[in-house]
């Protein structure tokens, strides 16, 4: 560890002589971690933060669930609950679903291909503090205003409604319509990011087909996300313009049409989906191979599931309309379009099991997220195809049915995925061992709230209980089920709270990790725990899938498993140790300008829901201050290894 | 060894508890509550034919599902690795004839379902005909519901009165195109919802849309706005009362009776409250913007079916509406008179006078299910 940033750090501090134009050069204490470029800094600050919204989210979804224990709620008022509703799911969705994608992906996918960063690593800081800046200045909107109240799917006409006709009180959808358009920003550079690094710069011999199905999978949600935020950033801009500029996109009064709007955002709505999911089927197929001892079963048909679902997710968007009365012959369709994406994601399921059948399987903590991952999310992938039989959907929609079915695919799947993803890498990211106990009671304790909060909702669903409803009437016979569900939710805030602790104990106490402390499969084990900051010192050639694994394993002619002699094991270990001039590689500089240019959009983003010229023009001068920087900023001194010296 | 056998018993208590919840929840169309409100007890021919669509994949999920579960739970711990053991285990890439047949098994299960869903949609989609269908145009409003039968003009809220075995066609209106520059008053997106009766429709502004109803036996089948609308979507719900042929015969003639407006003006101190700017107190005159009150004290509920229509829940209404129902910024709702000076005895008297005046006669007493 002790390589270039010591020497840098050192060597730097007194020259600040022209400031502006010279690159920070920090590598240590608070200002490196604002200036980083480094994608595994950056991923760790994107973990934090989802961690941090996912904490905020789950405190909101306490509310709700205390709201709802009993019918006549009194512990929350209307407006109240609808704000903590809507922002409890754009939260989720917004404020952690994408960014817990981006720190895993951030993290694991350049060193999964043997790469030293990714493509454009200040583009990648700025998607990071578009998210930051993004986050806060929604919630600010609590301060300020109101918050968002129109649900996270926000349907016109309901949030497209001047102010003045009260139809919501308050400036909830104007902080809702920006703060969305300003992360998709983000989204869209990280995505861009991603595409040209997973392109691009694939190590030697690091084929399509030898990638990690995470690499894929992060391929795959990038598409994904490069194609859907436009549609989405169109509807929330018509929005804010019906809202404040009357401009009648979706004002049926006035000619516009309220469906144009469900279909633009369920077009980005249900791939969106996808790009929550998809990484988290990702993580599995890293897990389970490696806690089973045994490649994945069928790669192939894994990896083209995953681009099957990516492609056929963009033909069923109107499955969430099947309501709205678009008529028999487009509701037939989009409900056979919606079983065919079933096909794809049946196909992993049993792949995955395959996987596992007839591995050594170690039951630690990672394998035990992954396996409830598929118990799990097949039940939310099950509950989905009965959305597609459409008359039933016209039962179920907007209902509970509709809220356990999501969190199955988003909770049960995603979710336990991300742990599960965190026990394992936690020694690659902070180079310590998570407390194996504390994991395993925040395994069956998130197992055993989840299903208490969440089954019981499939049958208030099928029993008449609509979705945000902040109050339902005695003698529905909905009582005992919502108490459940209550009582479920805090057993699961109670499991993350164990999460917590456990990540200060291991902070504290946990054992250090070797590079390789799972007995893994792929490149990013092959470097120390935590990896220095050029990740390798020598770029991995890569021979096969599961490169790493065959560095230590072979098969003999029956497929049973040989373990090479050890010199060949001890060339890995050795490998990150090896004698490099550190600073003979050449890694990104550090920048401060692509935060300055994020930090104009919320500084816009103000200006625009205030109505406040003097906000709107301060944040055009701080965006084109940003830009400039960043555009004259010189490029990595070579003159930097020279004052090494 | 101590540790199998705990993972066993918690993975096999898993299990039973998923097997049973399973069990619980699928005992068909008997299951759940009796509460007026339920898809799995339909009473109607529409429902019926939705849950009867709905139960075999039904079945086939909970297969899938339990078998996945069990499986998954089987194949950790037969395969799972002893402490100290360090197997290793024959490595298969994969197998094309099993996971071909994975992909084609469910792939012959979708296409099976897919033919009765094709079917079911087309058939709820056909419009009933014939001399005794009842047409009703259905509005929704923030926060409630009117229903304009389209051959008496009877014009009511909140409970719709439809005669037994017979085909209802709603026509979910939304507020029409108005021409006037600056024009927005017209409603946000509702969905009508009656799950013992069929599955839901939004009302959509701009938009006319089509829905049935037919209910096989008498009662009375509850509902609500399944469209997030606001502040008081909560308190949006509505109740269908299904009635004998001759029992809506005779509905139909009570609504269509009333004394003169006047009469209702003066009782209710109109020209100090104004509230037929808003009410009506003509039997087939929609009110401007709130229910129609000539026939108010027939009705078990108000205020979008969430308050049981009796003195005291009437008089508090009046007098401080917006403290019972949260209305927010709406520019038009039911206001809070008592700000404008009425007293509770004020109040009173109009809700006295209400229920004295517009009760065609006792409500019977299945109307309001308690």
């Amino acid at each position: 560890m002790t390589t270039v940033e010591d020497a840098t750090a050192v060597v730097h501090a007194p020259t600040r002589k022209i400031r502006i134009l010279e690159r920070p050069k920090e590598t240590t204490g608070w200002f490196s971690w604002v200036t980083t470029v480094d994608h595994k800094k950056i991923a760790i600050m994107y973990g934090t933060l989802a961690v941090f919204f996912f904490v905020v989210g789950g405190i909101e979804a306490l509310f709700i669930r205390l709201q709802l224990a009993q019918p006549n709620g009194t512990i929350l008022t209307a407006a109240r609950y609808n704000e903590f509703f809507t922002m409890h799911g754009t939260t989720m969705v917004f404020l952690v679903g994408m960014p817990i994608a981006a720190a895993f992906g951030n993290y694991l996918m350049p060193l999964m291909i043997g790469a030293r960063d990714v493509a454009f690593p200040r583009l990648n800081m700025l998607g990071f503090w578009v998210f930051a800046f993004g986050g806060f200045f929604l919630y600010s909107s609590f301060a300020l205003g109101g918050a968002p109240d129109g649900g996270w799917f926000g349907y016109a006409p309901l949030t497209s409604t001047p102010l003045a006709q009260g139809y919501l009180p308050g400036r909830g959808p104007d902080f809702w319509a920006v703060g969305l358009i300003m992360l998709g920003i983000g989204s869209v550079a990280t995505a861009v990011n991603f595409l040209v690094t997973i392109l691009n710069m694939r190590a030697p011999g690091m084929t399509m087909m030898r990638m990690p199905v995470f690499v894929w999978m992060m391929l795959v949600i990038a598409f994904l996300t490069l194609f859907a935020m436009p549609p989405v950033t169109a509807a929330l801009i018509m929005v804010f313009m019906d809202r404040n500029f009357h401009t009648n996109f979706f004002n049926a009064a006035a000619g516009g049409d309220p469906l144009m709007y469900q279909n633009l955002f369920w077009i980005f709505g249900h791939p969106e989906v996808y790009i929550l999911i998809l990484p988290g089927m990702g993580i599995v197929s890293e897990i389970l191979p490696v806690f089973s001892r045994k490649p994945l079963f069928g790669y192939a048909i894994v990896v083209f599931s995953g681009i099957a679902i990516g492609f056929l997710g963009w033909g069923v968007w109107a499955h969430h309309m099947f309501a709205s009365g678009l008529g028999p012959v487009a509701v037939s369709a989009f409900g056979l379009s919606t079983m065919l994406i079933a096909i794809p994601t049946g196909v992993k399921i049993f792949n995955w099991l395959g996987t596992v059948w007839g591995g050594a399987v170690r039951l630690r903590s990672p394998m035990l997220f992954a396996l409830g991952f598929i118990a799990q999310f097949t039940i939310g992938g099950l509950s989905g195809v009965m959305h597609s039989i459409v008359p039933s959907d016209t039962q179920q929609t907007d209902t509970y049915f509709v809220v356990a079915h999501f969190h199955y695919v988003l909770f049960g799947g995603l979710i336990f995925a991300v742990f599960g993803g965190f026990y394992y890498w936690w020694p690659k990211f902070f180079g310590r061992i998570m407390n194996e106990p504390m994991a395993k009671l925040h395994f069956w304790l998130m197992v055993i709230g989840f299903n208490l909060t969440f089954f019981p909702m499939h049958f208030l669903g099928f029993e008449g209980q609509p979705r945000r409803t902040y109050t339902y009437p005695t003698g529905m016979g909905w009582d005992t089920m919502n108490l459940l569900a209550t009582i479920g939710a805090f057993i699961i805030a109670l499991s993350v709270l164990v999460f917590l602790v456990n990540v200060i104990y291991t902070s504290r106490r946990g054992p250090k990790a070797t590079a390789d402390p799972w007995d893994a499969r792929t490149l990013e084990w092959s470097t120390s725990s935590p990896p220095p900051a050029y990740n390798f010192a020598h770029v991995p050639v890569v021979t096969h899938r599961d490169d790493l694994w065959h560095r230590k394993y072979t098969e003999d002619d029956e497929g049973r498993l040989v373990k090479l002699p050890a010199g060949a094991a001890v060339d890995i270990e050795d490998e990150a140790h090896a004698p490099v001039d550190p600073h003979s590689i050449h890694m990104p500089s550090p920048s401060i300008w692509p935060m300055i240019f994020a930090l104009a959009l919320p500084i816009l983003g103000y200006g625009f829901v205030f109505k406040n010229y003097f906000l709107l023009a301060a944040g055009v001068v701080v965006a084109l201050f940003g830009l400039n920087g960043w555009a004259i900023e010189p490029s990595t001194e070579p003159e930097h290894a020279e004052e090494g010296h | 060894m101590d540790r199998t056998h705990r993972l066993r018993r918690a993975g096999a208590t898993a299990a039973v508890a998923i097997a049973a919840a399973v069990v619980l929840a699928s005992c068909g169309n008997s299951s759940g509550p009796s509460n007026k409100q339920n898809a799995l007890r339909p009473a109607g021919p529409y429902a019926h034919k939705i849950l009867d669509l709905t139960r075999p994949f039904f079945w086939i999920a909970v297969v899938i599902g339990v078998g996945v579960t069990a499986g998954t739970i089987y194949a950790a711990l037969r395969f799972r690795e002893k402490p100290g053991e360090e197997r290793f285990p024959k490595q298969t890439h994969g197998n094309t004839v099993l996971e071909v047949t994975w992909t084609i098994i469910p792939a012959v299960i979708l296409a099976t379902m897919a033919v009765p869903t094709v079917a079911t949609i087309f058939e709820l989609a056909k419009k009933p005909e014939g001399p005794n269908v009842v047409h009703v145009t259905v509005s929704a409003r923030q926060w409630w519901w009117q229903f304009t039968y389209d051959d008496s003009k009877i014009v009511t809220a909140n409970e719709l009165h439809i005669p037994v075995s017979t085909d209802v066609d709603l026509t979910l209106q939304g507020p029409p195109p108005c021409s006037e520059p600056g024009c927005y008053n017209n409603g946000v997106i509702h969905s009508f919802w009656v799950p013992e009766l069929n599955g839901k429709k939004d009302v959509v502004p701009g938009r006319s849309q089509f829905l049935k109803l037919k209910a096989d036996r008498v009662g009375t089948f509850l509902g609500q706005c399944a469209e997030y609308c606001g502040l008081s979507h909560a308190n949006m719900r509505l109740r269908v009362i299904v009635q004998t042929d001759a029992d809506y015969k005779a509905w139909v003639a009570n609504q269509l009776t009333s004394k003169s407006e006047q009469f209702y003006l003066q009782g209710i101190n109109n020209a100090q409250w104004g509230c037929a700017s808003c009410h009506s107190f003509k039997p087939t005159v929609p009110g401007a913007v709130a229910p129609n009150l000539t026939h108010l004290a027939d009705r078990c509920m108000f205020a979008g079916d969430i308050f049981q229509t009796n003195e005291k829940n009437l008089t508090n209404w009046i007098h401080d509406a917006p403290s019972l129902k949260p209305m927010g910024d709406l520019t038009q709702h039911m206001p809070n008179f008592s700000a404008q000076g009425m007293t509770k005895d004020q109040a009173n008297a109009i809700a006295k006078f209400l229920l004295a005046n517009t009760a065609s006669g006792p409500l019977p007493p299945e109307y309001c299910p308690q």
